[in-house]
């Protein structure tokens, strides 16, 4: 396939609470350390997009593409904001890749960012809430975290998961988390902990929430002819590409178990990569709530349908275990500025295949999955990658 | 012949007993409930206000008269004196909530504890001229009493709706008449959260002078006496003076008690004589008369004498007064501060 | 504080009175109104429904970190309620305990106040839920 696109360069910065670091400061650090690590200079890029949620609400600024091209020093290229809420990464990366796929481009660089710690955490929330459905759900008291709180219900009834088993995803993540040196929080935390910690909306509890955070993640993606060109020896190929949307409302979801848009997604990337579920060999989830990673590994294919919360009791997921799951600690222990996120699992994705992923490092990696939502799932991002191209 | 077609009755489900509020200010709660002949009030939750309250009575209200399309209310009024704004109507909130709107005339109304029931008149003038054929008349509060004060023992929340019209009627309004005077005895100044009140001055020159002289005038102009009545209606500030009132005129306590319902839900203020008259019209069977003198301070009083018809007991209300009465649970006072809004801070808005 | 009054305004139908639309071609019942019909598209004929208000409890929650606005309403009931003629709906459900709910219980529709907007602004009101008993 000639138009096969790879990722040549990764650079990302801590993800975490930043006073002396604002949304400008945090994209260039994330770009800059890309740029060194593709080899490239800023003359070399064609185009560039950006994934971030709500600038706008964060910080007051929109017209964010042409801000963040201007700080690269890239002024002049076609620069282009994508939004998907929390999937504006994932988004922005399949836009870059399309791009790259079609042939008008040779080399793209495609960033995420978020500065959320800029306003109130009662701001915040309202800012994400804008991912939910404004006029029947959110104007009705129904909050980000009671959403999910809503379809961890109903799996619990149709399913029969636990609790328990929530708890488990935060505990295996934070374990991950504290191996993963630009993660928000590296701490380990135990069920118990998870399980005592103060109700939000129930099931959901304090410590099954993904934090308010900064940060930024760069990747530069390049075509397959440009790739031999700069003889790169190391890229990541993106195998498949699949997105999917469903409706805004939780309520109007066909199950509100299963996440449609994921299913969808995740077919269309395996079609396209040529590969089963059971190819692949790690997996960056969206767990932006424990009940989220649960949801998120059914969807995928990884297992049954209602049989998340078994195959996390059982230790498949955890680094060491026949499927990792979130080996960067996931958005629960890594951290989850919005925008940045889609791209932080990508990048996540290409060091375990590079074999750079360090204490993380899952053995004999060579085929990777990225798994990015948007909202209660109204939009799924799925990408594959490999090492060798087939 | 006009007269109510339908009705309904909404009260809050919380309640706070006498004794619990005497607690709070170190009076003693027996002597206060005894003396007051009030036990509990009803409170209302921090998501009511006289609006939902006007809203759930008049939705009763057309569910009791299901044959009565709302496209034919020709007019809707809201008496209060806790009205949600102090410019813009609650009327026209309730009208676009049963789907009278558009063709209609509404306005809000203000007496005091008699804006409910100078409503219904308004909408018998309006029925009986012809320029409408049906109207609906809510008496609705969420009344405040300063905190200490007497009045905070007995001020609750509650209202009730009356569609008035001259078909499918479940009693008839035979005479209405009315007793006004420019009586200061219960007032509050426009920006102030609390009302005043004149003591013993509310007595015997406002309300027993008012509700004596019009029921009296109701009496001679009709050429009926207080025998002639099944049940009677007085307005109810507390549990003592519509039983003065009552012995006064000549009625007696098995006439007062079915509507006697402030020792139990508090003063609904122009809830309160609407409350009154549709807990007697759940029970009330054809040929039943009753009479209902409501007071506004301020002053005034409106009497009504009202002939139950045979349709009253085949259309009985799905939803009667005792229903609501009956579906309490208790708060203690800190709950019960925060719902009234006496937190100043605390309030469901932004 | 004029922010937001025409788009409430709009909603009131839905808001206040549960008016919902349906396709007459399929049957289906959308609310809120949509003007078309997801699987008829072109095909199906949208007319205005009123929904009765009855229904049952789908899922719901407790929300222990409400949004700004509904700060002391905490703890309130969030839900999802399927209306007896079709369509799930999100809401609160007042007047009861947390305990008291059950999934599969029988609710009907109230007018409660949502939000109002600041001290002067206007006063939303809206749907919300009661259990039946």
């Amino acid at each position: 396939m000639s138009k096969a696109v790879g990722i040549i360069g990764v650079g990302i910065t801590k993800f975490g609470e930043f006073w002396e670091k604002n949304y400008r400061d945090l994209i260039t650090e994330a770009g800059l350390k890309a740029m060194k690590d593709a080899g490239i200079e800023g003359k070399d890029v064609d185009e560039l997009y950006v994934g971030s949620m709500t600038p706008g609400m964060f910080i007051n600024q929109e017209h964010v593409a042409a801000l963040v091209a201007d700080y690269a020093g890239l002024t002049g290229i076609p620069a282009t904001r994508v939004e998907a809420a929390c999937a504006s990464g994932g988004l922005a990366l399949r836009q870059a890749y399309l791009n790259i796929r079609s042939g008008l481009s040779d080399i793209v660089v495609v960033g995420g960012v978020e500065k959320m710690t800029d306003v109130s955490v009662s701001t915040a929330t309202v800012a994400l809430a804008g991912a939910a459905d404004e006029e029947w759900e959110v104007f009705h008291g129904a909050t980000f975290p009671a959403l999910y709180a809503l379809m961890a219900q109903r799996h619990m009834i149709e399913y029969g998961t636990k609790e328990e088993h929530m708890a488990m995803v935060a505990v295996k993540n934070h374990k991950n988390g504290a191996l993963n040196p630009n993660a928000q929080y590296q701490f380990e935390i135990t069920i118990d902990k998870v399980m005592k910690s103060a109700p939000i909306a129930p099931p959901i509890k304090l410590l099954d929430c993904s934090p308010i955070s900064d940060g930024a993640a760069v990747l530069v993606l390049a075509s397959q002819e440009k790739i031999k060109e700069l003889r790169k020896d190391n890229a990541v190929w993106i195998l498949g590409s699949g997105q999917a949307s469903d409706t805004l409302a939780l309520h109007d979801r066909k199950s509100l178990c299963k996440t449609e848009s994921a299913v969808k997604a995740s077919r269309t990337a395996y079609s396209m990569a040529g590969v089963t579920p059971e190819d692949i060999d790690f997996a960056e989830v969206h767990d932006c709530f424990t009940i989220a990673e649960i949801m998120a590994i059914e969807a995928l294919g990884f297992c049954n349908l209602g049989e998340g919360g078994k195959m996390t009791e059982s230790g498949e997921t955890e680094l060491d275990g026949r499927k990792p799951v979130n080996t960067s600690g996931g958005l629960k222990s890594k951290g989850h500025p919005v925008g940045a996120t889609g791209i932080a699992q990508a990048i996540e994705a290409t060091l375990q295949l590079r074999g750079q992923a360090d204490r993380r490092q899952v053995a004999d990696a060579k085929i990777g999955l990225t798994h990015n939502v948007g909202g209660s799932g109204a939009t799924c991002a799925v990408h594959v990658y490999g090492r060798e191209l087939k | 012949m006009i007269g109510i077609v339908g009705y309904g009755a909404y009260v809050p489900r919380y309640r706070i007993k006498v004794h619990e509020i005497a607690k709070v200010w170190g009076d003693d709660g027996e002597r206060f409930s005894q003396g007051l002949g009030v036990h509990e009030k009803s409170v209302p939750s921090l998501d009511e206000d006289t609006a939902t309250i006007s809203v759930e009575a008049a939705r009763n209200a057309m569910r009791h008269a299901s044959m009565v399309d709302p496209a034919d209310i020709g007019a809707l009024y809201v008496g209060s004196e806790s009205h949600p704004y102090a410019v813009k109507p609650t009327a026209t909130i309730v009208a676009a909530a049963i789907g009278a709107t558009p063709d209609m005339t509404a306005a809000d109304l203000e007496f005091a504890c008699k804006a409910g029931t100078a409503g219904i008149q308004i909408c018998m003038g309006l029925v009986g001229s012809g320029m409408i054929r049906y109207g609906m008349a809510i008496g609705a509060d969420t009344s405040q009493g300063k905190p200490g004060d007497a009045l905070e023992y007995t001020a609750s929340a509650g209202g009730a709706a009356y569609i008035v019209g001259r078909e499918n009627l479940v009693a008839e309004i035979l005479h209405t008449c009315s007793y006004t005077t420019d009586t200061p005895d219960f007032w509050r100044r426009e920006g102030q959260d609390f009302p005043q009140h004149g003591f013993r001055f509310t007595g015997e020159p406002a309300y027993f002078k008012h509700v004596t002289s019009a029921t009296k005038k109701i009496l001679e102009t009709s050429g009926m006496k207080p025998s002639d009545f099944k049940y009677v209606i007085f307005h109810q500030p507390n549990g003592k003076f519509p039983r003065e009132a009552a012995k006064t005129l000549g009625f007696t306590k098995e006439q007062l008690d079915l509507g006697l319902l402030t020792p139990i839900i508090g003063n609904t203020y122009s809830g309160a004589s609407p409350l009154g008259l549709s807990r007697v019209l759940d029970e009330a069977v054809e040929d039943d008369l009753i009479l209902v003198t409501s007071y506004g301070s301020g002053a005034g009083s409106d009497s009504f004498i009202i002939k139950v018809t045979k349709e009253n007991e085949k259309r009985r209300t799905p939803n009667p007064t005792k229903r609501y009465i009956d579906d309490k649970v208790y708060v203690d006072y800190a709950i019960y501060s925060k719902m009234k809004g006496k937190i100043k801070e605390v309030r469901l808005e932004k | 504080m004029s922010e937001g009054i025409a788009l409430h305004w709009r909603l009131i139908p839905e808001r206040y009175n549960l008016i919902g639309s349906a396709c007459k071609t399929c049957g289906t019942k959308f609310f809120p109104s949509r003007d078309l019909c997801p699987d008829c598209r072109r095909k199906g004929r949208i007319e205005s429904y009123t929904f009765s208000g009855e229904g049952e409890v789908f899922a719901f929650t407790v929300v222990h970190a409400p949004p700004p606005g509904l700060e002391y309403m905490k703890p309130y009931i969030a839900a999802i309620i399927r209306l007896a003629e079709g369509p799930l709906i999100t809401a609160q459900i007042v007047d009861c305990k947390p305990e008291e709910v059950k999934v599969g219980g029988k609710v009907r529709m109230v007018f409660r106040k949502i939000v109002a907007e600041g001290p002067e602004g206007i006063i939303k009101y809206g749907y919300k839920f009661r259990l039946v008993k």
